[in-house]
């Protein structure tokens, strides 16, 4: 019978919690710049202008065609040559995250614009709204309300691929889990916690989508 | 005070409006009659400019609209402008619904003529109560029924102080028991004097309270005078043709 054994666990503590606080400083800077990018490109896509089409199609099928773990270490070794600038690992790894979360953001968001009834659209140019304004106040509304499951549905996956950037050993949750293991010799326990930690930090976002999936279904 | 001038307009090769004359008077109700197919919602949409007509002009009070040469001249800003001097309320209503009715009335003066809150808000309960519906005002449009939203829904045209309200079939997707409040509200306006073409398949509304049938075929209008006359003595054949199916309905 397996020994568990967690006394380990007070000596590392302040150091599994910084881990956590990088995974989660992270995965919130990949959420909110994902976002703005899933958006642009989201009215990229629908733009009435071909360039902008051609540029932002162009940017969520790289991005999301590409496994994120390439994708970083692609940009951490390969775009440094390329440019002539050192890239550091974190920056390396926003840069990734972040196209690879707003190619998904961008899909999600186009399709709960173009899922809005066009006669909405045509309601606000009778009343002589402006194009923008008709997005602003009549389209994106109605829009978001729909999409916000797989948003933050698309949260959640983002928050779980930021564990891969401790190949590039940011000290995250997980490699800060690694060199306590190492250190102590109890990789089940340790992994078993950083596991927990992770569940503990993703479970009341799938509440929230359930929450907000049956909020959507009872309006309709 | 509307001049339809030589509209042309096609989708592809489909030629829905070939040319298209008409003037309106201020005040007069002009019902607007034909098949399906036959262009009455495309005239009416690019009389609004929300579809902008190949060819033509279009003059609405002091305002004009010139199509074809310069179409690609047509600036956002110009075509906003022009459409706030006609109102529209169409089949499927296209309330907003994630603004209270209040809202939905405010919306066009306060985003699009810059009013102050304040005034809007006193100009869209006005016309609230014009409809009936100013008890409703802090309601979402998902809690009330069809007549009510489209009563709402002219309202909303209303508050833009718009010179002529075109009505496109307002009442067709109305459960029976609910296109009379919604005709007596039309009836209201008229009376009142606002100009409104209206496309309807309602022949009875279409004798009561317009003062004019036009009748179009085609992408052309074919027959056009006073309501009694076209609808009880069309002088057309293709007129007669389509008037009969409705004689027959309603006896
Ligand atoms: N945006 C569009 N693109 C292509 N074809 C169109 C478009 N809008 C209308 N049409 C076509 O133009 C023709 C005239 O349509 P329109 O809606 O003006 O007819 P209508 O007289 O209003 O008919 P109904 O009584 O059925 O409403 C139809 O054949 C229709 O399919
Ligand atoms: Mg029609």
């Amino acid at each position: 019978m397996y020994q568990w054994n967690f006394s380990w666990l007070w000596d590392n503590y302040d150091f599994l919690f910084s881990g956590l606080m990088v995974t989660i400083l992270l995965s919130a800077a990949v959420v909110v710049a994902g976002l703005i990018l899933g958006t642009v490109n989201a009215l990229g896509t629908i733009s009435k202008h071909k360039f902008f089409r051609i540029i932002s199609i162009s940017m969520i099928e790289v991005s999301r065609c590409t496994p994120v773990l390439v994708a970083l270490i692609w940009i951490y070794y390969a775009l440094p040559i390329l440019i002539g600038v050192e890239i550091s690992a974190l920056t390396a790894s926003f840069i990734a995250l972040t196209l690879y979360g707003a190619s998904f953001y961008a899909e999600i968001i186009r399709g709960g614009i173009q899922g809005v009834d066009p006669g909405q659209y045509e309601a606000g140019e009778a009343i002589g709204l402006m194009h923008g304004d008709i997005l602003r106040r009549i389209i994106l509304p109605q829009a978001i309300r729909k999409m916000l499951p797989s948003l933050v549905n698309q949260s959640v996956i983002n928050l779980k691929n930021t564990s891969l950037v401790s190949v590039l050993a940011i000290p995250d949750l997980l490699y800060q889990g690694k060199l306590i293991a190492l250190e102590t010799f109890r990789p089940l326990e340790v992994y078993t916690v950083v596991a927990l930690f992770y569940f503990a930090l993703l479970f009341p976002l799938t509440m929230l989508v359930r929450h907000l999936e049956s909020r959507n279904s009872v309006k309709h | 005070m509307i001049r339809i001038d030589a509209i042309q307009k096609q989708f592809g090769d489909l030629v829905v409006l070939r040319d298209v004359n008409l003037k309106i008077e201020k005040g007069e109700v002009v019902a607007l009659i034909g098949p399906s197919g036959s262009g009455k919602s495309t005239l009416l949409r690019c009389l609004n400019v929300l579809v902008p007509p190949d060819a033509g002009r279009i003059e609405i009070g002091n305002t004009r609209m010139v199509f074809g040469e310069s179409r690609l001249q047509l600036k956002p800003k110009e075509l906003a402008e022009f459409r706030r001097h006609t109102g529209m309320v169409f089949q499927h209503f296209n309330l907003f619904p994630h603004m209270t009715v209040l809202q939905n009335v405010m919306e066009g003066p306060v985003t699009a003529k810059k009013m102050n809150k304040q005034q809007a808000q006193e100009l869209a309960m006005e016309q609230l109560e014009k409809v009936g519906m100013s008890i409703k005002a802090n309601d979402y449009p998902s809690s009330l029924s069809g007549g009510q939203k489209q009563r709402i829904a002219i309202a909303r045209a209303l508050a833009m102080e718009p010179q002529v309200i075109l009505f496109d079939e307002a009442t067709s997707a109305l459960d029976p028991e609910l296109v009379g409040e919604v005709l007596s509200v039309m009836k209201e306006l008229a009376a009142e004097g606002m100009t409104m073409i209206v496309v309807t398949h309602e022949m009875s509304f279409a004798r009561e309270v317009a003062n004019r049938v036009v009748f179009m075929r085609d992408g052309v209008v074919v027959e056009d005078g006073p309501a009694k006359q076209v609808i009880d003595h069309p002088k057309d054949e293709r007129t007669k043709a389509f008037l009969s199916h409705f004689h027959a309905n309603e006896h």
